[in-house]
């Protein structure tokens, strides 16, 4: 099987997680090409095989229409029976797009190959369903972290150029970057993080008094900082912070892999939640099942009387 | 100015979920509701409508019970429905839905049309981007931010680590919504009032329905329990005391 890997270029750097596109293709033990909107002069993907290149300062960072019909004319010189990119901002803006022009099924952020099958998990990872293409041709996207690569990629790409004139519609005026400044959850022992399960802003405080009794920081997960809750640079997640805490208490979140993959390295991982099939329960290490209202006040008070 | 917004009923996601028999999750005894990227879909076009005076028609496929979450999309603001029925859509993949709704909105001149980045059940982030590839527009997938001002459509993407890419794009376009665009207005009851009396169409998917889909759902599972940890449950006081022992033991934040 041949698959064509797309490497993605961001903000003048090209992006590592196409090392995990290579695991991927190892397991599915396939030939691998690669595609990628990249700087020929900059840095290239470490790899042995052709990398299809085309210059970013004619394709664009973000020039979707654009960025499709190169990825086009490779597959129509290679023919790829795989397409395969992370599940990204790229990827999953760019993957649609390939699977309606080739008529292509596309299976979406893929969590394992089982038995030479695509598995993808479902219902904020309560259930998981394996996908069958029917075509000669899938696309696929990967989900973060999901294939780790077991070496350092090592070697060098026969380049070779592609281009042609942008197009597209639409049009990149730039980039901004979230201010630092505030709490440094990074350097917190102790992490107490409020999920929308805390029901309502006047509840976060039980979290930050819990947080304080620890000795630690308090912070959130996205919905509680989207509904202006808590401030953006408290929040755990792909899209706030990456944090290793020796302990991490969840409470009130049901454990969307966004949010496991900014917390999942914590040394204990405690969760409060009602429900006991939460997600997060695969990442638990106690797993209190009761109401956080309930429970967070007495723990809190038995914390201090210590 | 014509506005589509594309919303689905979703279950809610702390539901007990079974197998169901049509190879599909058992959708019987859920509570449904409406998908979560969606009522951000929903609040932005009522947002552009009371800016511009637009006219938003508000889509959903699915079957009869769906016209529950239209209704609330119908009280947010959106003028009038079309319910594309379908008691199969579940069974559908997302490029048949997406051919549905193409072939629904192609003739109708809409100049901006709202879905959200994905849906909570199946998160495969795929029908928006489609509906627009197959109609022949611009798409713009996870916008945190939105602005129309002088014919032209600004809006922020969120892309990885807090970065976020500014986008301009003219009208006919689709954009995805992603969580934390905007507040979602609650319905207030007057406007609840009010939706019921707003026109409501039903197309039968099958008037639309001309692509065969592409893929198949060979099996679905419950994941196996990773983790192994300790359950504590019962009384909430005991609960504390004994997690603060297991603190005690297990971690140094107590020393
Ligand atoms: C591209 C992208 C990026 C994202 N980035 C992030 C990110 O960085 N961080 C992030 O957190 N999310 C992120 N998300 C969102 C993520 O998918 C989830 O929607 C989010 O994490 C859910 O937050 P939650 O667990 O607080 O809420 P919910 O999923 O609604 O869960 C609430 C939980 O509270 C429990 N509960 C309810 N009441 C109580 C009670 N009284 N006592 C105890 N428990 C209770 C419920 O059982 C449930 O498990 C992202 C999503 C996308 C698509």
């Amino acid at each position: 099987m041949k698959i064509l890997l797309v490497a993605e270029y961001r903000q003048g750097k090209l992006l590592d997680n196409y090392t995990e596109l290579l695991a991927f293709a190892g397991i599915m033990g396939a030939e691998s090409v690669m595609f990628t909107v990249a700087e020929a002069a900059g840095a290239l993907p470490n790899f042995d095989g052709r990398l299809y290149l085309a210059e970013v300062s004619q394709a664009g960072e973000y020039n979707p229409e654009t960025h499709r019909q190169l990825l086009l004319d490779v597959v129509e010189m290679e023919q790829p029976e795989m397409i395969v990119l992370s599940h990204s901002s790229y990827g999953w803006d760019l993957a649609p797009r390939l699977a309606v022009a080739l008529r292509a099924a596309q299976i979406s952020e893929v969590v394992a190959v089982e038995d030479g099958q695509l598995v993808a998990s479902m219902c904020n990872g309560k259930l998981r369903r394996t996908l069958k293409s029917r075509g000669k041709i899938t696309v696929v996207t990967t989900q973060a972290g999901a294939f780790s690569p077991t070496d350092a990629a090592t070697g060098a790409p026969t380049v070779i150029p592609v281009g042609g004139a942008a197009s597209g519609k639409v049009k990149l005026l730039g980039y901004e970057t979230a201010k630092p400044g505030g709490v440094d959850l990074a350097r917190a022992e102790v992490i107490v993080s409020a999920g929308r399960g805390v029901g309502k802003p006047e509840n976060v405080a039980m979290v930050a008094n819990l947080a304080k009794a620890l000795g630690g920081e308090y912070g959130a997960s996205r919905p509680v900082v989207d509904s202006l809750w808590v401030e953006h640079n408290r929040q755990v997640g792909t899209t706030g912070h990456t944090v290793a805490p020796k302990l991490y208490i969840a409470c009130g979140i049901s454990g969307a892999v966004q949010h496991l993959a900014g917390m999942k390295k914590s040394e204990f991982v405690v969760a409060i939640n009602t429900d006991r099939d939460a997600p997060i329960g695969d990442v638990a290490d106690v797993f209190a099942v009761a109401d956080l209202k309930q429970l967070l006040p007495i723990l809190t008070e038995k914390l201090q009387a210590l | 100015m014509k506005l589509l917004v594309c919303i689905k009923q979703v279950p809610d996601m702390e539901s007990k979920f079974k197998i169901g028999t049509d190879g599909w999750y058992d959708r019987e005894g859920l509570a449904w509701r409406m998908n979560e990227y969606d009522e951000y879909g929903v609040e932005q076009a009522v947002q552009l409508k009371e800016q511009t005076g637009a006219d938003l028609t508000v889509l959903c496929l699915g079957p009869e019970q769906v016209k529950e979450t239209m209704k609330k999309a119908l009280a947010m603001g959106c003028d009038r429905g079309v319910h594309i029925a379908d008691d199969q859509s579940h069974l559908k993949d997302p490029y048949e839905i997406a051919s549905i709704i193409a072939e629904f909105a192609r003739d109708k001149n809409f100049d901006l049309i709202f879905t959200g980045m994905q849906s909570q059940d199946r998160a495969s982030a795929q029908v928006g981007v489609m509906v627009a590839e197959l109609m022949g527009l611009p798409a713009v997938t996870t916008i945190v931010g939105f602005a129309y001002a002088d014919g032209k459509v600004t809006v922020k993407r969120e892309l990885e680590g807090g970065v976020k890419a500014t986008v301009e794009v003219a009208p006919p376009v689709l954009v995805t919504c992603q969580l934390g665009l905007n507040t979602p207005r609650y319905p207030t009851l007057p406007n609840i009032m009010k939706a019921k009396k707003k026109e409501l169409l039903s197309i039968p998917a099958a008037d639309l329905h001309k692509a065969s889909g592409l893929q198949e759902t060979a099996k679905i599972e419950f994941p196996a329990k990773k983790g192994g940890g300790v359950f504590l449950e019962g009384e909430v006081s005991t609960i504390a005391d004994r997690l603060i022992g297991i603190l005690k033991e297990k971690t140094a934040v107590l020393a």
